[in-house]
């Protein structure tokens, strides 16, 4: 996980009126945060094609709130990994995802982005969680698009019920 | 989770040149994981300003080693790498497989065989000139002719994952005929697909052929002559775009080409905009083909009788000693297929597809290599960028379809 | 129409060393390494053998010369095929490059010259291709694993 550990209480004593509100404002802020995702396409291989298709319709992932892609790793937060991972580009991928600033989620799309596939061999890495780390697995060779939707589903309950890590210190 | 960059991180690549000609040339290195580049291919441009002086490009960020990969499976085992080759068109790769396989056993295809694996060669022909075209345009910012165009390749996925069972990568083809026989319905919904196709195809013609925008960009640019293509490899829609009517589909007709009448579309220039046209023509000629192979497929079986390769049916299997063992071999040792070597190619919808097989005998390959169209194209896709503007770059290689699956292997 | 085409080639292109055959419908030129490029500017120029299709090799590890290296052409006049051969020895895996004939045959022999490491000689550039800067051997030999990963980035767990 990406997300340093945050304490549930906030230090300090304080009343019930203040901890209702703060879970209403950390729902509030878990809502907002996780229909705006943005994600990165790291594009490789035939999953690519299921990308494009629950891209568009009808499988619109614009109604998750996660269509717009952002080409640069500085503006986005979601990086899908869409594809085998070669040794080759093994560093590429790295940097990119050191790139992107905090927090960041990354979706391993595919069973060759997961695992490897079926792609045993000197070429392709064993499932990108060899590099870095992953948040959500999105099984298929390639997936379906509702496979995916359902995995950017699982993804934003994830980030729904996270905590924002500044907004919950001082708040 | 530490993100501190410990080390810098190797560079994969040894790029050509490390400056441009001019003492002000900039080099950028445009990909490998670049949202234009339809997959991942690192063009290295040394730019004057915004043209182009000189280019290396690197393909192999989607090296998955598949020849070596095939060495160690059976014949029929190897079938899912053989359609994550050109992953649009996923059909043609196994049929063009197939084909190999059996020239090599001497195995006769069944006429319904042969009849529907022209027709889903053409079906899978229109999904990737659709995926190739749509992209394209989508990078020149034409998104509504990509929503169009994918609308349609959708349904034409789910038409196929009704008959094979997957949207994309099928593993249709077997050798000796084919996985299953199509359900009922298939055809009739085959029929609505291309009227659905037509109209929108229409609208696509509509908004783009004689669009202004689209004639700026695309006209006069990544022009490339006859003869310059042929010396750099180029076949397929690229190379009918310089105006030489070379199809395999015509010149070597394989499989049922022979009986249907269809035309071969060529460009004049060799730029952008035939290329773009030709794939759009040529879509319109496989639907027509379609439409006749629908009339013409005939009844029968869809297998060879063969038992070298054909698996028997599943009712015999469970009851006769020598199916089951039959079937056993098929599956485990892999359909033993006579030492000697082929060379077999088709019309993939980039290009000359071949597959080129060495066999020592017993089931499994001893070589299986892949004449891929796109890794030949992309050795003279310099040609095409060279003088040309950056903002060329992603017209021209949205025009190419380079398909990082055939490319790299 | 194959036979003829193999007679053809057979009375312009035979003499020593150099034999013509037919597999599977397609004539198949066997040459020695020192002709592979005067047997391919002969095919090119006087056959109309325009089109370098492939470049590829193949490893037969119990034998000697150990490898084989195989050419296809295509002609778009004739509209036919050929396929030519050579053999060359695991001590000295040379052969002539047919970059000054055909501009395709740059990206193809540097992708042989990786995969099994034949030495193109006349093809100044035969950097990795398929493979990366640092890849330690020539994967499609028979004594490579196939399993055997060389990674670039150090694995995280």
């Amino acid at each position: 996980m990406s997300q340093p550990v945050i304490p549930i209480r906030a230090a300090g004593a304080r009343s019930t009126a203040f901890e209702y509100f703060s879970t209403k404002k950390d729902e509030f802020v878990g809502w907002a945060r996780k229909f705006s995702l943005f994600p990165y396409p790291f594009v490789t291989a035939c999953c690519a094609m299921e990308f494009m298709a629950v891209s568009s319709t009808p499988y619109d992932t614009d109604r998750f709130g996660a269509a717009l892609p952002r080409f640069s790793p500085r503006q986005s937060d979601l990086l899908m990994v869409v594809g085998t991972v070669t040794h080759k580009q093994a560093p590429i991928l790295r940097r990119v995802y050191e790139q992107m600033c905090e927090p960041k989620w990354v979706m391993a799309f595919g069973a060759c982005a997961t695992s490897g596939g079926f792609y045993q061999n000197y070429a392709a890495v064993a499932g990108i969680d060899r590099i870095i780390p992953v948040d959500v697995y999105v099984p298929g060779c390639p997936p379906r698009p509702e496979t995916v939707i359902d995995a950017i589903m699982k993804l934003q309950d994830r980030i729904g019920r996270s905590h924002h890590p500044i907004l919950t210190e001082s708040f | 989770m530490d993100t501190r960059a410990s080390a810098p991180l190797p560079n994969p690549i040894r790029p050509a040149f490390e400056r441009g000609e001019r003492d002000d040339s900039v080099v950028v290195s445009i990909g490998p994981s670049h949202p234009a580049t339809h997959g991942t291919i690192q063009v290295i441009a040394a730019l004057d300003g915004e043209k182009v002086e000189r280019v290396d490009v690197h393909c192999g960020y989607l090296h998955r080693g598949f020849e070596k990969e095939c060495e160690d499976h059976t014949w029929h085992n190897l079938m899912p790498y053989i359609d994550r080759l050109n992953y649009c068109s996923g059909l043609i790769n196994d049929f063009a497989y197939c084909e190999a396989v059996e020239k090599l056993m001497s195995i006769e295809i069944t006429p319904r065989c042969r009849y529907l694996r022209t027709l889903l060669s053409e079906y899978s022909r229109i999904a990737d000139h659709l995926t190739c075209i749509a992209a394209s345009l989508m990078e020149l910012g034409a998104m509504t002719a990509f929503l169009y165009l994918v609308m349609i390749r959708d349904y034409v996925y789910e038409h196929l994952a009704d008959l094979t069972g997957a949207r994309l990568t099928y593993t249709y083809g077997r050798i000796g005929g084919l996985a299953r026989d199509l359900p009922d319905g298939w055809l009739k919904r085959l029929g609505e697909i291309l009227d659905q196709y037509e109209e929108f195809v229409g609208r696509i013609h509509g908004l783009i052929d004689r669009n202004r925008i689209f004639i700026d960009r695309t006209r006069d640019v990544g022009v490339i002559s006859t003869a310059e293509a042929i010396n750099w490899g180029f076949t397929g829609p690229i190379l009918r775009s310089t105006g030489t009517p070379r199809d395999l589909r015509r010149d070597a007709p394989y499989l049922a080409y022979a009986e249907l009448d269809f035309e071969v579309p060529v460009g004049i220039k060799g730029d952008n905009y035939d290329r773009y046209y030709v794939r759009m023509r040529e879509m319109d000629e496989s639907v027509y083909m379609i439409r006749q192979l629908m009339d013409m497929l005939p009844a029968g079986p869809i297998c060879v009788d063969d038992r070298r390769c054909t698996l028997p049916p599943k009712n015999l299997v469970y009851t006769e000693i020598e199916s089951l063992i039959n079937h056993f071999k098929l599956i485990m040792d892999g359909p033993d297929v006579p030492p000697g070597e082929v060379y077999s190619a088709q019309e993939a919808p980039n290009g000359e597809l071949g597959f080129y097989i060495v066999s020592t005998g017993g089931g499994s390959p001893y070589k299986l290599h892949v004449r891929s169209p796109s890794f030949v194209h992309m050795g003279g896709v310099h040609r095409l960028l060279e003088g040309y503007q950056l903002a060329d770059i992603i017209p021209t290689f949205g025009s190419v379809n380079m398909i990082g699956g055939e490319c790299d292997r | 129409m194959p036979a003829e085409i193999v007679d053809r080639l057979r009375a312009e292109l035979a003499s020593e060393g150099r034999e013509v055959t037919l597999a599977q419908d397609m004539p198949v030129v066997t040459v020695p390494p020192t002709a592979v490029r005067e047997t391919a500017r002969q095919l090119a120029v006087d056959h109309a053998f325009d089109l370098l299709l492939d470049v590829t090799a193949i490893d037969w590890p119990g034998r000697t010369p150990r490898f084989d290296v195989v050419y296809h052409f295509y002609s778009t006049k004739h509209l036919i095929r050929v396929r030519l051969k050579t053999r060359v020895p695991e001590a000295e895996p040379v052969v002539d490059s047919l970059r000054s004939l055909y501009g395709s045959a740059a990206f193809m022999e540097r992708e042989c010259h990786e995969m099994y490491g034949i030495v193109f000689r006349g093809n100044m550039d035969l950097r990795p291709i398929l493979l990366y800067e640092g890849f330690v051997g020539h994967p499609l030999r028979k004594d490579y694993p196939k399993q055997q990963e060389q990674p670039l980035v150090p694995y995280r767990k």
